[in-house]
């Protein structure tokens, strides 16, 4: 994955547009932070292979960026993008890396499932 | 104290590289002994958050690189009878809880192990850790007494040593602190911050404490009934 380049990531939002896509969509502050922090609300939520299909995708020029896609019927969004790739299996895979290189959000896109 | 003699041994972990933090040593002082030892680890740690900045990994690609470490560490401690289970993590205590006891059943009726290495329900802090020790002890714990392996637990929560006191087998795995070492770099993407953090220490005149690297201690799990 690279740092996101707005105007190259939109494109590749938009290549996806008005498809049957599969998304994988993550946030976390790790399994061990009240482990190590017993002040920090431990919260997160993950969704892999949700099947949607968004009519508009926008990249917000922030830093880090936030991610939107509009539903016929809803949202999904994902805050704190900060790198991303199209892997060599034509999948979106879109990442935010806090400073010490740990994941904190993930959203990814796919014509097809991803694995298990 | 002196290592008890076993006839087979079954580690059972939901992450590579649980294994090599706590029982690395004490898996080859029992190979070095020609103990056959099998390792069921039930994940491929897939959500693991380190994936470097700049990245070395993506959420999608981390699975085959932890697989590759953890046959690496195998290596280093002489395990040949690795287990890859194909649960997701953090899913693991979502599973149907039969499921997950059946699962370590099977392992059980197979292999007849004289002892078995896991976590200690309520004090291993990640829900993976705290899901495959329920179902551990669960399954061993309908064996008819006499017939149970014993279970060397770890437990690592904060509270542990208020609640159910110092660990009771403290195994002294200096003789094969180097093989403990090699298998914890294998798992380069878990590991790479914290042999790079006490790299740094060391050069800065102040070497951390390495008494974990010579002592691995666990609790001789004792079933109530
Ligand atoms: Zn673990």
């Amino acid at each position: 994955m690279k740092e996101v380049q707005t105007n190259e990531l939109q494109k590749l939002l938009n290549s996806f547009a008005n498809k049957d896509v599969y998304i994988h969509l993550e946030t976390t502050n790790g399994a061990y932070a009240t482990h190590f922090d017993e002040k920090v609300f431990n919260a997160g939520a993950f969704i892999r292979n949700a099947k949607i299909r968004y009519e508009l995708a926008k990249i917000i020029d922030d830093t880090p960026h936030r991610v939107g896609l509009k539903m016929e019927h809803g949202w999904v969004y994902a805050q704190g993008i900060t790198h991303y790739e199209l892997d060599e299996h034509g999948r979106l895979l879109m990442a935010g890396l806090d400073y010490t290189g740990k994941l904190a959000v993930a959203l990814e896109i796919s014509e097809t499932p991803f694995s298990y | 104290m002196t290592l008890q003699p076993q006839r087979q041994i079954l580690v059972v972990f939901p992450h590579p590289d649980d294994e090599a933090f706590s029982s690395a040593g004490t898996i080859r002082l029992y190979r070095n002994m020609g103990v056959p030892v099998t390792y069921a680890c039930l994940t491929l740690g897939e959500m693991g958050r380190n994936l470097g900045n700049p990245p070395f990994a993506t959420r999608e690609s981390l699975p085959e690189i932890r697989r590759k470490e953890l046959k690496e560490a195998c290596e280093f401690m002489g395990i040949d009878d690795l287990r890859m289970m194909g649960l997701r993590d953090k899913t693991v205590e979502f599973e149907d809880d039969e499921k997950m006891v059946k699962l370590v059943t099977d392992l059980i009726d197979e292999l007849n192990p004289s002892l078995i290495i896991t976590f200690y329900p309520g004090y291993a802090v990640h829900p993976d850790h705290e899901a495959t020790a329920r179902a551990v002890i669960e399954a061993v714990r309908r064996i008819k007494p006499e017939d149970r392996p014993t279970v060397y637990a770890c437990a690592f929560a904060n509270n542990t040593v208020a609640e159910i006191g110092e660990p009771t087998v403290l195994i002294d795995v200096s003789s094969v602190k180097q093989d403990k070492v090699k298998a914890l770099q294998a798992h380069a993407s878990q590991t790479a911050w914290m042999i790079q953090e006490s790299t740094k220490r060391v050069d800065e005149g102040r070497p951390m404490s390495d008494s974990w690297l010579h002592y691995e201690k666990f609790y001789q799990y004792e079933f109530e009934d």
